[in-house]
């Protein structure tokens, strides 16, 4: 039975952590709406960009001679895989489904005996997958010390996978991100980047059928490298977002839940005080009839 | 000439513009090129050069690279670069031309890189008058 004084004690600490718990949903939302806004203001341009470059794999004349970064270098040897997360905590399961995620892919592919190379984005996903892939992960990059993420960060990622896709160092390259859908749900997504068309291309629509200037491979050229810095800077959008709808909707819970610890701490206090006056005054009116 | 087309100029930031326009001219890789209603289909992508568009009022905007994207008398433009041309100012034009002027300076630069910094020489020096 804890005494007065630690009850006391923990009432006052739990109540200070649901002020630091409230801060942090409120500086979340702050940030949420930015980041919202910017993850929506952002979608246009990667889908049309999609859509542009979806439209000319169509109209490729001659598959064998289209550029690999559209068509694939007709491998599957090895695989690379950016995990993007966060690089701060505390925002509910928000890393940890993308690593989940992540960690069932890799799985496959370490099953099916196929190559596997990892490039973490942000710490936290870094700090969960070191430990049973860290012999995979090729590069670690962070954004601890920026503030926002601008198109050109994105740039340098995506120069560095073209580069290695251009070194023959994969084959397939896919991205790990967190979808923001709402403030309550964030889906982990993986999206493959290389090679860029999707199979699943319908052929129905072949009336539009463009006319190219200059020629569709030097079009093709410039387009595709511009298209993975695209998709990673749409990814690293949809994150943020993501990452401050998860935090807000954590901090929301953990401030509740810390009301309700309160509450139970304040009835037990007062339960315990009660007794231990009552205790007093039995021993006075005991002692005063012993006399 | 009162038919319209659909223009959309995307920024990976936001939608700079989605409107009814006449026509637009923009500064194609191999040329500039005036996009009327009912262009056949087209994908080509930019230069450095300035984009003029002819809608209820006449805009511009700078840009330094883009792809663009006409069908279904819908053009799309995308750019990563692209900003209207009141928003530069005198101070940011001339810091663009030395930066360019260096760029061009150096010796290393292959042809292409050497034909769109000269473009955008050119075309900054447009602004500035």
């Amino acid at each position: 039975m804890p005494s007065l004084d630690d009850l006391r004690k923990r009432i006052s600490s739990v109540k200070s952590t649901q002020k630091i718990t409230k801060a942090m949903k409120m500086v979340a939302a702050a940030k949420l709406r930015r980041a919202q806004e910017m993850a929506e203001k952002g979608r246009p341009y990667s889908d049309k960009m999609d859509f542009v470059i979806q439209n000319l794999s169509k109209a490729i004349s001659d598959p064998s001679n289209a550029p690999k970064l559209l068509v694939g270098t007709g491998d599957d040897k090895t695989h690379l895989c950016v995990v993007m997360t966060a690089d701060r905590g505390l925002c509910g399961g928000f890393n940890t489904n993308i690593c989940k995620l992540a960690k069932n892919y890799f799985n496959e592919i370490i099953k099916t005996s196929k190559n596997l190379k990892i490039i973490t984005v942000g710490t936290k996903g870094l700090d969960q997958l070191k430990r049973d892939y860290g012999k995979y992960i090729i590069k670690k990059i962070n954004f601890k010390d920026k503030k926002k993420i601008s198109f050109e960060d994105a740039e340098v990622i995506g120069k560095e996978i073209v580069k290695l896709f251009k070194n023959k160092e994969f084959d397939k390259c896919v991205i790990f991100f967190n979808k923001f859908k709402n403030v309550i749900s964030q889906i982990p997504q993986k999206q493959q980047v290389i090679p860029a068309k999707k199979d699943d291309v319908s052929k129905k629509d072949e009336a539009s059928s463009y006319e190219f200037e200059p020629e569709e491979d030097e079009i093709l050229d410039d387009l595709l490298p511009k298209n993975i810095s695209t998709q990673i800077y749409k990814a690293f959008l949809e994150n943020s977002a993501s990452e401050q709808g998860s935090r807000m909707t954590a901090m929301d819970n953990a401030t509740r839940n810390a009301g309700d610890l309160v509450d139970r701490l304040t009835i037990n206090y007062n339960r315990s005080r009660q007794a231990a006056i009552t205790k007093e005054l039995i021993e006075i009116i005991s002692g005063a009839e012993s006399l | 000439m009162d038919q319209d087309f659909n223009l959309e100029i995307i920024s990976p930031e936001k939608i700079l513009l989605k409107d009814k326009v006449k026509s637009v001219i923009i500064p194609s890789y191999e040329g500039e090129m005036t996009i009327l209603p009912d262009h056949i289909p087209l994908i080509t992508f930019l230069r450095p050069g300035i984009t003029k568009v002819f809608g209820s009022k006449e805009v511009k905007y700078f840009l330094e690279e883009g792809t663009v994207e006409f069908s279904n008398n819908t053009l799309i433009i995308l750019s990563s670069t692209i900003i209207p041309i009141d928003l530069l100012t005198g101070e940011k034009v001339s810091k663009m031309v030395e930066e360019s002027k260096s760029q061009l300076s150096k010796n290393q630069l292959d042809d292409k890189m050497r034909y769109i910094i000269s473009h955008k020489l050119d075309s900054l020096s447009k602004i500035n008058q």
